[in-house]
């Protein structure tokens, strides 16, 4: 009986897509090559984090023949890819566009960098220029731990 | 009856945990030794109720028993035993329950092995580790328990994630979890500390360990973690920068931070309040990990068990205890004053740069793991941060701080020149430089980071050699390899450690720089060449079954094809969980020192014959074996015979001097 029910089920489950197929591959390796680029680029909208390069989804598969298909009506890389955006909005794309609050997103390391760096030889500096204090006493207290430790 | 008992065992101890959350701190205010004292046994109790309520959980997931709801959403009579019990974490209410009793063993632990730490500085230490205990068994008491029964249990279960049936992901969590956890020690330390006022030397040695075990473990889970997405999402992808990733590698990279700032603590004295609050900030990133996993408020392909409303919960935790922490931080880091001084040119100021490369780089995966909400918040754009952004952002830092890293290891404490360590390092330069030039003359054009990283990655290794064998001093061959024996066990941990480094990074731009790819429609019978191999697929067996699942599986030859040696063969599968509806892929591999051969199977074309994609990925066992090195480099560390005397587990007397550490 439950033999009969996994069958069944098997049935009904549809098997994955693996990623790209190979009817999809386009017959000239160089224009292949750019779809390969582009699409690891572009987000596929229904799955969890993955490009379309990299995914099984049904809508990944028509955005990735629609890549080719562009590319093959002599398309440039960025023309292809702003077709797919006007279409689908900048979700799609896994590389932020550096326009308006996105310049915060891809500025924030190298302004931080430099402010860091900036702190940490002010505090280099300070502490080449500083006077060794002079060593505390070790209190009574610590003495005798000191003791102890250097026994154990 | 178990089940009431382990949910009984909880709640017990929660009341435990607030009482040691309380008790001690008020004792080591009012210097009362007897409040103090309590502490200790009161960590004991508490973890051993934990683990007694874990194991009671455990059980239920064992015996499958229905009656529990978190069992039957879960399980499956049917799942294999090993699955049955990765089960119990494979879930929210589980691995809360198993991050409370990780969080409690390190406290039973602190209160075991910190016979060493002064009263009030162990109470305190103790009262804020169980403060965090406190927040978390209020979660799982309140709103995610695990001992939910149900009044009319099934008669079977709806079985686990199938992608989660399998053994690189089974013991993923409890590793990842140990790393995440064990940095509330140094949390705890560092808020002991602030209360105290005081960070000296001896501080920085106690809270070192404790960082050091933490990180091993983020190694391992994260090393895990990438390893299982290599052979089961079926592309040979490594790493994604997939939100969940990134919330474990922001608190692994913080901790790298923490452990080198912690022996300028230790040694010299200097960069005390800068790695208190490199402490706060790393158990924060533990939270906002747990938060962003937990919460599902990302994205991501790691999501199996998440719950919006829940994560308000964390959030609020998170906000108490880095608001709490980082208030007492601004009110007490004044205090704390350097005593070390060190000229421009020392290891204080090569850890310096380690310090900052390590957290502007937390910094950018930060921002850009949580840049989608920002702007979604605040600019009313949906947009997505992926790997482009990361690879683009975070590889800089690490190609600055790999130049950086060989150099600044070998310099001395105090004053230095940079004359001598170049000097001593010129031949690993050379080597670097030869391999660099190599690999430029195999570039395909993929990526031109590919030839630099390899250079850099033979850099790395042979300056971590260099470094060890200068320990060695003068003398004839023999007198040194002899020295090489006695050096210091943190001299070998260091040296491996980096060398690690360098053969992950080394797999990493191989992998990404020369990996090779083939798809297409392979007929049963008709082999083909991809690079020096040569592929046959020679069988497809439909409807196989295994013990929980129906499974399509090839047999592929894979030869030499120079002389048509058979290798191996290999088996790529597409299953089925017919319980779960759920399809996955495993695939084919061959794994090799210098490069695996990766086989998945597609679909069944209308013409005859499978899809069939096969990679061949240069040295992609080298990015895991890295990690391992690295681990065991923290192991060597750990077990430095400072750290035992230190940890008060030195109990052995030794009689002969052993090497004293070099510095």
């Amino acid at each position: 009986m439950t033999r009969l029910a996994a069958l069944l089920i098997a049935l009904v489950v549809a098997l994955p897509a693996a990623a790209v197929q190979p009817d999809e591959v386009l017959p000239d390796p160089v224009l292949e090559e750019r779809a390969r680029d582009i699409s690891g680029g572009l987000r596929c909208i229904v799955c969890r984090n993955e490009s379309i390069d990299e995914s099984n989804a049904e809508l990944a598969r028509d955005l990735r023949l629609l890549v080719r298909e562009r590319l093959v009506a002599g398309d440039t890389d960025a023309e292809v890819v702003s077709y797919v955006v006007d279409r689908y909005g900048e979700y799609v794309l896994l590389r932020p566009p550096m326009t308006g609050s996105t310049i915060a997103l891809w500025l924030a390391a190298p302004v931080l960098l430099l402010l860091g760096l900036g702190l940490s030889v002010a505090y280099v500096r300070r502490r080449a220029k500083a006077e060794a204090p002079a060593e505390a006493a070790l209190s009574d207290e610590e003495a005798e731990r000191l003791k102890e430790i250097l026994r154990g | 009856m178990i089940i009431e008992l382990g949910h009984f065992a909880l709640i017990l101890a929660f009341m435990v945990a607030i009482f040691q959350m309380v008790v001690p701190l008020v004792g080591a205010h009012q210097n009362r030794p007897g409040w103090m004292a309590v502490a200790e046994p009161a960590a004991t109790t508490q973890f051993l109720l934990t683990a007694f309520s874990f194991a009671a959980l455990t059980y239920a997931f064992v015996t499958s028993d229905f009656s529990l709801s978190l069992v039957v959403a879960n399980s499956h009579t049917a799942k294999p035993m090993i699955y049955k019990i990765s089960g119990v974490w494979g879930n929210h209410e589980g691995s809360l329950l198993l991050w409370v009793l990780i969080l409690t063993l390190f406290g039973a632990c602190a209160a075991w092995f910190g016979q060493n730490l002064p009263p009030t500085l162990k109470a305190r230490v103790l009262a804020v580790q169980s403060s965090v205990s406190v927040a978390f068994f209020a979660f799982i008491l309140f709103t995610s328990n695990p001992f939910t029964r149900l009044a009319a249990p099934p008669f079977d279960g709806q079985d686990l994630n199938p992608l989660l049936q399998d053994p690189g992901l089974a013991f993923h969590p409890p590793f990842l979890y140990l790393g995440y956890v064990g940095l509330s020690m140094a949390f705890s330390f560092a808020v002991a500390a602030l209360i105290e006022g005081r960070v000296d030397a001896a501080w920085g040695r106690w809270v070192r360990p404790w960082t050091l075990a933490a990180w091993l473990f983020l190694t391992v889970g994260i090393g895990l973690g990438s390893w299982w997405a290599y052979y089961e999402l079926g592309w040979g992808g490594f790493w994604f920068w997939d939100p969940v990733e990134n919330a474990s590698f922001m608190p692994w990279l913080i901790s790298v931070a923490l452990l080198h700032s912690a022996i300028v603590v230790e040694k010299r004295e200097a960069l005390k309040s800068w790695t208190i609050l490199l402490a706060i900030l790393a158990f924060g990133f533990s939270l906002i990990g747990t938060f962003i996993v937990r919460s599902g408020v990302l994205t991501s392909v790691h999501a199996f068990a998440n719950d919006p409303e829940r994560g308000v919960y964390i959030l609020a935790i998170l906000a108490l205890f880095m608001g709490g922490s980082l208030l007492l931080f601004a009110f007490r880091a004044g205090s704390m004053e350097a005593k070390g001084v060190f000229s421009t040119v020392s290891r204080e100021s090569g850890l310096v740069l380690n310090n900052l490369l390590l957290a502007v780089s937390t910094f950018v995966v930060f921002i850009g793991t949580i840049w989608p909400l920002i702007a979604e918040m605040f600019f009313d754009r949906t947009l997505s941060v992926g790997p482009p952004f990361f690879d683009a952002a975070f590889t800089p830092f690490v190609f600055a701080a790999a130049v950086a890293l060989p150099i600044g290891a070998m310099l001395p404490w105090k004053r230095a020149g940079l004359g001598r360590p170049v000097r001593a390092l010129l031949p690993a330069l050379v080597l670097a430089l030869a391999c660099g030039l190599l690999a430029w003359a195999m570039y395909t054009g993929k990526t031109v980071l590919a030839p630099i990283g390899v250079g850099l990655s033979v850099w790395l290794i042979a300056g971590a050699a260099v470094d060890l064998w200068s320990r060695t001093g003068r003398g004839g061959l023999a007198h040194r390899l002899g020295r090489l024996t006695r050096l210091p066990r943190a001299d070998w941990g260091k040296s491996i450690a980096h060398s690690g480094v360098g053969i992950t990074m080394f797999g990493v731009v191989t992998l990404t720089g020369y990996q090779f790819e083939d798809i297409r429609v392979a007929q049963i019978g008709a082999p083909y060449e991809v690079g020096a191999y040569e592929i046959e697929l020679l069988a497809v067996d439909e409807n196989m079954r295994g013990p929980n699942y129906i499974t399509t599986m090839a047999t592929v030859a894979v030869r030499e094809a120079e002389t048509g040696r058979l290798i191996t063969e290999v088996h790529p599968e597409r299953r089925i969980y017919p319980v779960a509806g759920m399809p996955t892929t495993e695939a084919g591999i061959n794994n090799g020192f210098t490069r695996d051969v990766y086989v998945t199977l597609g679909d069944p074309q209308g013409t005859g014959g499978w899809a069939v994609r096969t990679w061949i990925k240069p040295f992609a066992n080298w990015i895991w074996g890295g990690t391992i090195i690295m681990a065991i480099g923290g192991i060597f560390s750990l077990s430095d015979r400072r750290y035992r005397v230190a940890a008060g587990a030195g109990k052995a007397r030794n009689t002969q001097p052993e090497g004293v550490p070099a510095e």
